[in-house]
């Protein structure tokens, strides 16, 4: 089964969750740890792997041979990005707005483009404890991160539980984390900002098809509209963690608080359980 | 016209929060919520909306069944995995979640039973505000192309400020390092992050501090929350010194910040507290920053 767990608002414990539900579950399923979140990574920090093979991610972007070109423009014609440009007889690339959709190469008369890759970022992938463990990291400076999201989802292993932790936000880098899941989690907080987001990633995960239930993370501050909002979506609330220092302060020692003998991995365990039940 | 940029790499360290008691200490600044994807200024800045528009930046395509002749050309061609085939009919459909508006399959349809078809990925809005006038924007569940709309928002944003003779904008930025918070960075005077002494939220910061780099645009820190990790918050601290970076503020936990929001108001029009005491003097030294930055 593929979790994807996500918020429209960003530091609401997604994280957090994806973390405990992992160790809780490690030693019982096989479990797998994919981190999504390229451009901000940090599941690392609590489940401290150790890494045994890093990949470079590259995209394919146009490479012209000018000496075939005939500067006839087509590749400039075909390219909605504006990555391809003719002017009189010079050809100029902008390989930074080249979504690597291969038109140019395609479509160019001469044959005069093949295609050679621009690095965009890695994929690392390590053990913790028992756990497969595989994150993304996106370049500094890069700005397209979905298909680095798609080079961390080949590895994808679906006979096993496999856990995904999903970037902030509802547009592209969300979707091409959560696409596909057989359960997306959406955890929030009872505040005016975590209703506004969980109401757009509900629409999110309607959109694409996966059952969701809720989290409400410091469930004891703020108001009650997120669990109306719920109720009137009919979208179960799995799990509250009410707010609590101890924890606050584990987090920013980057420490899992589901270790061993701690009460804390029965809680995450019957998350497991009810979330088997509604998908 | 300065551009006051509010980002953080990770998300929910307090950036909206912070925009929203600037917006009320400038007292007549032009505010832009650039997060466009979970916008979120509006709720505590009491926007009226004035004016909407559509904003559609790319083009999806679509199959003409009836000119289709099923030779499965556009699947194979689609890099993007975006043509599947439905089981029953032998129809070739395009998920347009999947569909990135190249036109590859459009070009290479032999039957010219493809068309590309402008698409509403969002909605834009001008709103009034009891601090001043706000552009910000709604991006559509599941779309791409959020870089355009950030930068439309900040242009727009800019375009008022200048027209008025606005003396700030005050930008509320995206989480992230990718291409929604590039554009927000984009001619921006200056970056304040906001952080706070976790250890993914230090991790976060220092890679948006090198995007910042990256770009040349200035940038100081702020530590919210200072008071959950004393050993982490002096980390940043270290940091920030070593590598020549500004630490402008820290602010400690404070359960006010949070029943402000929930009131739908900025913390420094809520209630005096030593929270909102640190923001007031934070902004003071941003804005005294600045003002010598212009004279020197």
């Amino acid at each position: 089964m593929v979790i994807s767990i996500a918020s429209g608002k960003g530091g609401t414990g997604k994280t957090t969750i994806a973390v405990n539900l992992a160790l809780s579950l490690n030693g019982q399923e096989r479990v797998q740890f994919l981190d999504c979140d390229v451009e901000g990574p940090n599941a690392h920090i609590f489940l401290k792997p150790d890494f045994y093979y890093e990949k470079p991610v590259e995209i394919p972007v146009p490479a012209v041979d000018e000496a075939r070109c005939s500067y006839c423009g087509r590749c400039a014609e075909v390219c909605s990005f504006h990555a391809i440009a003719v002017i009189k007889d010079h050809v100029l690339t902008f390989p930074e707005l080249c979504h690597g959709c291969g038109g140019c190469i395609r479509f160019c008369p001469e044959k005069a483009i093949t295609e050679i890759g621009r690095h965009i970022g890695v994929v690392r992938r390590g053990v913790a404890g028992e756990i497969d463990f595989v994150q993304g990291t996106l370049d500094i400076g890069e700005a397209i991160s979905p298909p680095l999201i798609k080079a961390v989802k080949r590895l994808i292993q679906r006979d096993q539980t496999v856990i995904l932790d999903a970037p902030p936000g509802t547009s592209c880098p969300a979707v091409e984390t959560v696409k596909g899941s057989d359960f997306c989690l959406l955890v929030t907080e009872p505040t005016p900002f975590g209703l506004n987001d969980l109401s757009l990633a509900t629409h999110m995960v309607r959109k694409l098809g996966v059952p969701a239930g809720v989290v409400i993370n410091r469930s004891d501050v703020g108001d009650g509209r997120v669990d109306r909002f719920c109720e009137e979506q009919g979208i179960p609330i799995l799990m509250r963690i009410p707010w609590d220092t101890r924890l606050s302060e584990l987090y920013a020692l980057g420490e899992p608080v589901a270790q061993s003998g701690s009460e804390w991995k029965a809680v995450f365990l019957r998350l497991f359980e009810d979330l088997q039940r509604v998908v | 016209m300065y551009e006051i940029v509010i980002i953080s790499g990770k998300g929910g360290t307090g950036k909206t929060s912070v925009a929203g008691c600037f917006a009320a200490l400038a007292g007549n600044a032009v505010l832009a919520d650039c997060d466009v994807d979970a916008a979120n200024l509006h709720l505590i800045l009491g926007a009226k909306q004035r004016e909407a528009y559509e904003f559609s930046a790319s083009k999806k395509a679509e199959i003409h069944d009836a000119l289709c002749v099923r030779c499965g050309a556009c699947r194979d061609v689609c890099r993007f995995d975006a043509v599947s085939e439905t089981s029953e009919a032998g129809e070739f459909k395009i998920d347009p979640l999947s569909c990135e508006g190249c036109g590859v399959c459009f070009y290479t349809c032999p039957r010219q039973a493809i068309s590309m078809k402008e698409a509403v990925s969002g909605r834009w809005f001008i709103s009034d505000t009891p601090y001043g006038i706000m552009v910000h924007a709604a991006l559509r569940a599941g779309e791409g192309n959020s870089g355009k709309l950030v930068t439309l928002v900040k242009n727009k944003a800019r375009e008022l400020a200048e027209a008025d003779g606005v003396r700030y904008v005050i930008t509320d930025g995206p989480p992230g390092v990718g291409c929604p918070v590039i554009a927000s960075l984009t001619g921006a005077t200056v970056a304040l992050i906001v952080t706070e002494p976790t250890r993914s939220a230090i991790h976060d910061m220092k890679r948006v501090l090198q995007v910042c780099r990256h770009f040349g645009v200035p940038a100081s820190v702020c530590i919210n929350r200072c008071d959950l990790s004393k050993e982490n918050t002096a980390e940043i601290m270290r940091y920030c010194h070593e590598e020549g970076i500004h630490v402008i503020g820290e602010i400690p936990f404070d359960r006010a910040v949070v029943d402000a929001m929930v009131k739908g108001l900025p913390a420094v029009q809520y209630v005096e507290c030593e929270a909102s005491r640190r923001i007031r003097n934070m902004w003071e030294e941003l804005k005294t920053g600045l003002a010598e930055k212009s004279d020197g």
